[in-house]
This record gives C-alpha cells, structure tokens and sequence, in this order.
C-alpha cells in the first residue's frame, strides 16, 4: 500500500520543529510499524538525507523504547500494545498517518521523534525500591506466604514497561498511572509495607518536581496504556498517600 | 601471548567455592570507598553487579546505550528462572541442577562455575522475593514452578510470560535506590567504544555520549562488562537491535581472548520469517513446550496441500499429524533441550515437511492442552465434563492464564488465533553460549576486566538449557563478581583515584575520534543496514545451524571482502555532534 506520512522532524533540543510530509510506497500490511520506519530511513539515506530519529530496542513490545504519538494516539490505534507491535495491516492503502513524539513537559525532545525520559527514572531513585541488600542468607523465599490475589495485582502492576504513554495521553501530562504501578507492586506485598510510608510521599514529590500534571481522573492513561495498567493502581495510590500523610 | 589458567580452586567441585571464599583477599569497607568500578551494560548481570558492588561500598560508574537501565534486553526473557529449592519435593539437588546443566551443555562447560551457579540459585530467588519480585504464586501462597527442556524436575519460578522484566526491574530497583544515594553514577545514552589498559591493567574506558556526540574519558580500578551476546552478527535474532556486541569485541581487540564463538543457540521456538523487511525476530518462549505439541504432517502431500493453502492443519486427523519430538524421544517428548528440538525442526523441514509458505516452520499445537485443562476445570468446577464447547472454553482460559502475553504477542505479529489454529513456529538465533573467556573469578585475560552474564563463556558449554540465562547473569552479578572483584582490587587500596590525562587515555580517544572520522567522511554509496543484512546472510547460510568446512572457508572469504567494502563505501549521513543513529550503527560494526 502507498501512505503519506506526516513526522515531526526537529534538529535538537534548541531548535524549532515542523511536520514534514513523506510519500512512501509498496509498505507491506505484515510490516510493523517500525518496519516501515526502517524502510523510510533507508530511502532517505540512499537519497543522501538524514533518516528520522526514533526510540527503539527490543521490538517485541517489552523494553519500553518506542514511543510514537501516531495519529494523535501513544501507540497508535491498537490496543494493549507497543508501536513496535503495531502492523501496518492496520492502515489502509492511501492513508495519512502522523507521526510525532511523545509530548510533555517532563519529556523534552531530543531530536525528532525522540524524548528525553529520564524524568522517570528519577522518580524511581526517589523510591522505586525495597531497601534490601544483597546477601546469601536473606530469608527462605517461601517463609512469607503471599495471598495469590494480592501477588497477580502486584504482578499486573509491575508489568509497567515505563514508556510513558500515560504521561504522553493524558490533557494534564500526568505520570500518576507510572508512579501508582510500582507504588502499588510494593504496597500489596508484604515485603515492601516496612517502607510504604516513605516510598509514596518520596515518589510523589519527585513526580511533582519533575512537572507531571495531576490527575483529573480522565482515565486516557488506562485506555493507551500497552500493558493494561489498571485505574485502580492510582486510587490505591491515592490512599497510600492519605494514609501516609496522616502519619506524617 | 597469555596463557589460559582457569584458576579453579583445588578441593572436591562442592567445596571449592566455599573454600574459595574463605581464602580470597577482602577490601575493608573504608577502603572501599576510595575505589571505582566500571560496569557496562545493564541488563541481570550488568544491573545485579552494579547494585551488589555499590551495596558494598564501592564507586560504580554503570553505564548503558538505553535511554533507562530498565530497557536492558534481559527484560526481553520470557519463560522463568531455575533454582534448585526443590520446593516441589521431586528430587531435585544442587547436584541435579549442576548435572543436568552440564548435560545440557554437551559436557562443553566449565564445571566449577556451573556447581557455583547451580549452589547460589537458591540464594537468588530469596534475594529476588525480598526485593519484590511478584513471582507466580499457588492458592496456598508459596512459589509455583514449571517445567523446562532438558530436565525432569519443575524448577523454574516465573512470573507469567515476563519473568525477565521482573527480575530486571528488581535489579533496577536495587540499582535506583544506589543511584538515589549517590553510590551509582548512571551513565545513560553512552556506548563504549574503546577499553583503556595502563600498564597491562583494564583502567577505564571511551565511550561517546549518544545525545551530545560528546567521546569522553572514565577511569576505574577495574572494568566489568556485562554486554550481552553477539546473536546479532547473524542480523536476524531474537535480540534487541541495540544488542551489538560492541564492547566485547572492542576488549577482544584489545587482547582479551573469546573463546567458543561457534555456540550460538538456535532457538527452537521462533515466529518463521515473513519476509525481507524483518530487522528482528520474535521468540515464542520454551515454557510454551510444557503444554505445546510439535508437529508436522506425516505425509509429504499433505504438507504440501498446507503450504499452498488447500489445506487446514485442524483438518488433519491424529493419525495423519507426525508428532516427531513424542516418536523419537519418548522420554522428554516436547521437552528435549533447545538444540535437539531445532535440529529436529530442521531436519523435518528440509524432508519437505514444513508447514508455512516458506517451508520453514512447524506447529506448535494447544488444542490437546485446552481440552485437557477444560476437563480438569469442569470436574473442579462440577460442570459437564462432555460438553465440548464449555470444556474448550474453561481450558481456553486456563492456557490464556498460562501464556496469555505469548498468544497475544503471537496473534498481533501473525495474524492468526492460536487458540482456533496452531501456532507456527521455527528455529532462530537466539543466545551465544560462547563469549569472553573468563577464569573461575571471572576476570578476562586483561587484568582487572571482568566479563559476566552471556557476555562470558563458561556455563552453558554448547547447549543452554531454557531458564538458565537468567539465573546466570543474576549469580555473577550478585553473587559471585563482587565477591571474587575484592580479590583483585584489594592491591588497589592505595592506588588513588586514575588520572584520566594518562597517555593511554589520550591514545584510545584519538583512535575513536579517527575512527568516527573516516566513517563519517567515508561518503559511500550504501547503507549501514545494507552491509549488516549481507553479514547477517553470509553467518546464517554458512555459519549456521549446519555447517561444513567449504561453507566456513567461503564465509571467512566473504566477509573480509565485505568488510573492505565496508569501510571503503559506507554512507553515514548527518553529523557525529549529536545524535546519529546510523553513526551508532556504524561505530558498532568497527
């Protein structure tokens, strides 16, 4: 099929950008997205352009690199995946498709289509942990018996691959649904209520350093969200936050 | 020319790793803080090391490509990690774990490292659970584990279809809160291009800042790479297109000696090849073999009517369907160990037997599976055990419990419902057993640079067993480096900090700068991609699952010529001030 593309294209950090049209033809609908890209850049390339720039590694949907606003939507149309996992059999022949970076204060760009995230990781060091050090003779792994309900919410929580489409759909640029996931794995385990009180005060005022909005309780987050990350994750959050408030 | 000592300590292969440790040289905590550690790569090894030694006291500059450590390809692992708790009380042993890895590994691995790997499993899983690693867990609370190739025991402790991104983000959560008080400097965006050695020492290392273009200049005590693979010289692999074995060939470069590059592990269980435009291929993780059938039609007519489309697998009766791996070995069945299973995959394929257009694929049947675990939930249940719509639809769920991840994973790449129709499946590059050769303490035959994780070659002999990936990258890492690291850097203690205006530092910078130099004024006429591709043919046809003296002979003459043409006809377009990911892609394959 043939398509024209629409990219955000920017030199760096300091420079202003714009949307440049592309045509390109004979796109395969068993290509994914980021095949296409490929594809694209190999044109550019051998037509002595520069390629565009995007964020990718694993492209099986896990590591959490690509992260493409395509026609308005992180991701793209498809749900429950990554731009990496998108297919172009999802398209029509003839279709324009926009393709921009993620956009958000907390994500500034750094050329083209690629975000400086690292905003994230900040508010990881601030808490994200268990603080338990490395030692051959840490108690048995089964001396804690952990209700399976509260292990398989942990694990959905903790299935979060940081990408920040959450951040990149909501009006507000907020990161709550990133921050509640792991502030929620560590809340429901046994092992990481010694330090619940902390964790969430210190990730909170991470978060609100780093310039994420707040939550309006629009619920865009969940429904871009390519790992399914529940809503229920910030209400969760919301009461450890209270709670710990309270304590002081 | 250095000669290879293993430094395996003395004393029965039970006792030597405790004896190890009782004898090697300790660094007193305060002296530990006037001492610096570089590690690449973030990934299990990468990542666990780096959090363990800066647990310890020491100075650890941690460094990745990625824009996170978190998207470290470790986080790519599916199917589980083994550990010999025997929790599910079937006999299994330190002993067993360490024999069936042996066995696994054609009896090609290094013993002493493999009995310390199997006895330090167990202390991996406690450590994994007290960081708030969600494991799968049973109704009664405790650990669930499965069964994977290769063994008779269920060992492996997993978390759904994603037990590497858990045991990454834990290794990353201990890294964070490191990097939180300041004992971790993270160096994201940054790839190492060069390993500088002062007077035969690994000191430091030049790496470029992927965003500014910026080559810098970091000292260290000792150096640890934990990098990865080189599955990605085949170009088309189940790695990450990041995972490009850089750093490990710069050290080889530099005289570290790699040893058992012929081990690569083909993969059994791979999404087939659709089509030219693929850069990576998707792995379908081994656990699915506990519940997947393998097979091809019996006869030839048949698999050709599916290959040209007249044909539906689900048409076929039991008795026209050849489940190969069942008829020729009984005994492990689905489960036969990695290389076994893809050999088999090809051998039926080259009769004629392959199932998609390519002729390159077999299936990977779960209707036996929906129907066994839908009867099993119907009695549970108290429901009609033959009513075969409702049996279909409670083993339906029980599988989508199971691999839900995996079959959505499938279905969006392929197109088809591995619920209605078999999955396709064939072998593909996977994992390299072989790597940077390393001695009992994991040190590289340069002083003072380590080597962990795949990016070594000493576990998993010519054959990995599924599950043991991760298991090694998280022991050397935490468990075994920054104990045998303080051997080494306790004649460090009064070094002081390594000046990075040394003469050394000087000369691997400028060699990086020319070398960027002549990429970028090469001005060629093809791409970086298109040269890998050719490489990528070149490994796959001759150096591949089989080969013969003729192909590796043709394959050494073909890409010597191909690297000449690379550097003579190479285009890198843009500037080497900023960011330029084809000037990353060049800058790997130098």
């Amino acid at each position: 099929m043939n398509l024209t593309l629409k990219i955000w294209r920017q030199t760096d950090a300091d420079t202003k950008g714009k949307i440049v049209d592309y045509k390109i033809n004979d796109v395969s609908p068993d290509m994914s997205f980021l095949d296409m890209l490929d594809m694209l850049n190999e044109q550019l390339n051998n037509k002595g352009e520069e390629p565009v720039a995007f964020d990718h590694d694993c492209r099986e949907g896990i590591c959490g690199s690509c992260s493409l606003q395509i026609n308005g939507e992180p991701h793209g149309p498809d749900r429950y995946i990554t731009t990496c996992q998108l297919h172009m059999r999802t398209f029509k022949d003839g279709d324009t498709i926009f393709i921009e970076p993620f956009r958000a204060k907390a994500f500034p760009v750094i050329k083209d289509l690629v975000v400086d995230r690292s905003s994230f990781d900040r508010v990881q060091h601030a808490g994200g942990f268990i603080s338990v050090n490395t030692s051959g003779n840490t108690i048995d792994a089964n001396a804690i018996p952990v209700k399976k309900h509260d292990a398989d919410k942990a694990f959905d929580a903790a299935t979060c691959i940081g990408c920040g489409a959450c951040v990149a759909a909501c009006k507000n640029a907020s990161a709550m649904l990133f921050v509640s996931a792991k502030v929620s794995q560590f809340a429901l385990l046994p092992q990481g209520r010694v330090e619940a009180t902390d964790r969430v005060m210190n990730m909170v005022r991470q978060m609100d350093e780093e310039g994420f909005g707040n939550c309006t309780n629009t619920g865009a987050c969940e429904i871009e969200c390519p790992k399914g990350i529940s809503l229920e994750n910030i209400a969760r959050m919301n009461r450890e936050y209270l709670s710990a408030s309270l304590k002081g | 020319m250095a000669t290879l000592d293993s430094k395996t300590p003395e004393g029965h292969i039970s006792q030597k790793w405790t004896n190890h440790k009782n004898k090697i040289n300790l660094v007193n905590p305060a002296n530990k803080r006037n001492i610096d550690v570089i590690v690449v790569g973030t990934g299990l090894a990468g990542g666990s090391a780096a959090a363990t030694l800066a647990e310890l006291g020491y100075n650890v500059k941690a460094f990745c490509f990625q824009d996170s450590p978190r998207r470290a390809h470790s986080i790519a692992a599916q199917g589980g990690i083994n550990a010999a708790k025997n929790y599910q009380g079937d006999g299994d042993s330190t002993h067993r774990l360490f024999y069936d890895t042996v066995k696994g590994g054609d009896y090609r691995s290094r013993e002493s490292n493999v009995y310390r790997l199997a006895e330090v499993s167990t202390n991996i899983i406690d450590q994994c659970v007290a960081q708030g690693v969600p494991f799968a867990r049973e109704y009664g609370g405790l650990l669930d584990n499965r069964s994977f190739g290769g063994v008779l025991v269920s060992r492996t402790f997993y978390a759904k279809g994603q037990t590497g991104q858990q045991l990454l983000l834990g290794a990353y959560s201990a890294m964070n809160r490191q990097i939180g008080r300041g004992k971790i400097k993270m160096y994201n965006r940054h790839e190492m291009l060069d390993l500088v050695i002062v007077d035969g020492k690994a000191r430091g290392i030049i790496a470029r800042n992927l965003v500014t273009g910026a080559i810098e200049r970091h000292s260290a005590h000792a150096v640890v790479l934990g990098t990865g693979g080189y599955g990605n010289v085949f170009y088309l692999s189940t790695n990450a297109m990041g995972s490009n074995v850089t750093a490990a060939w710069k050290i080889h470069k530099k005289g570290a000696y790699f040893a058992n590059p012929c081990y690569t592990q083909i993969h059994p269980t791979c999404i087939p090849v659709s089509g030219d435009h693929q850069s990576k291929l998707t792995l379908m993780s081994e656990s699915l073999r506990n519940d997947g059938r393998i097979w091809v039609p019996a006869k030839l007519e048949d698999a050709k009517a599916i290959r040209e489309g007249k044909l539906k697998p689900t048409d076929l009766k039991e008795e026209d369907r050849d489940y190969y791996l069942e008829r020729r070995y009984p005994s492990f069945g689905n489960l036969v160990p990695r290389d076994v299973a893809s050999r088999a995959a090809k051998e039926r394929c080259d009769a004629g037997f392959g199932v998609n257009k390519t002729g390159e694929a077999v299936y990977l049947d779960f209707a036996a599976a929906i129907q066994r675990y839908g009867k099993e939930q119907a009695r549970v249940k108290h429901l009609d055990e033959n009513d075969a719509q409702l049996v279909k639809k409670l083993g339906t769920e029980v599988v989508a419990n199971k691999y839900g991840n995996l079959f959505q994973m499938y279905e969006k790449i392929v197109d088809q419902n591995p619920y209605e129709t078999p999955m396709m499946i064939y072998p593909a590059v996977h994992y390299t057993m072989g790597g940077i050769w390393v001695d009992y303490n994991l040190m590289t035959t340069i002083e003072g640079c380590y080597a962990i994780g795949e990016a070594n070659f000493s576990d998993h002999g010519a054959n990995r067993l599924g599950a043991s990936a991760l298991m090694q990258g998280l022991a050397d890492g935490y468990f075994v480096l920054p104990y045998t690291i303080g051997h080494y850097l306790a004649n460090d203690i009064r070094t002081g900090k390594i000046s990075t205006d040394l003469p050394e530092f000087e000369k691997a910078e400028n060699n990086v700068r020319s070398q960027i130099e002549h990429l970028m004024n090469s001005k060629g006429s093809k791409t970086v991609d298109h040269f890998h591709k050719r490489l990528g043919k070149i490994m796959w046809d001759k150096v591949g699952m089989a080969r013969n003296e003729k192909g590796l002979n043709e394959a050494i003459t073909e890409i010597a010529a191909l690297r000449d043409e690379f550097y003579s006809d190479v285009r890198v377009p843009g500037t080497a001030n900023g960011l330029n990911q084809e000037l990353e892609k060049a800058t790997t394959c130098c």
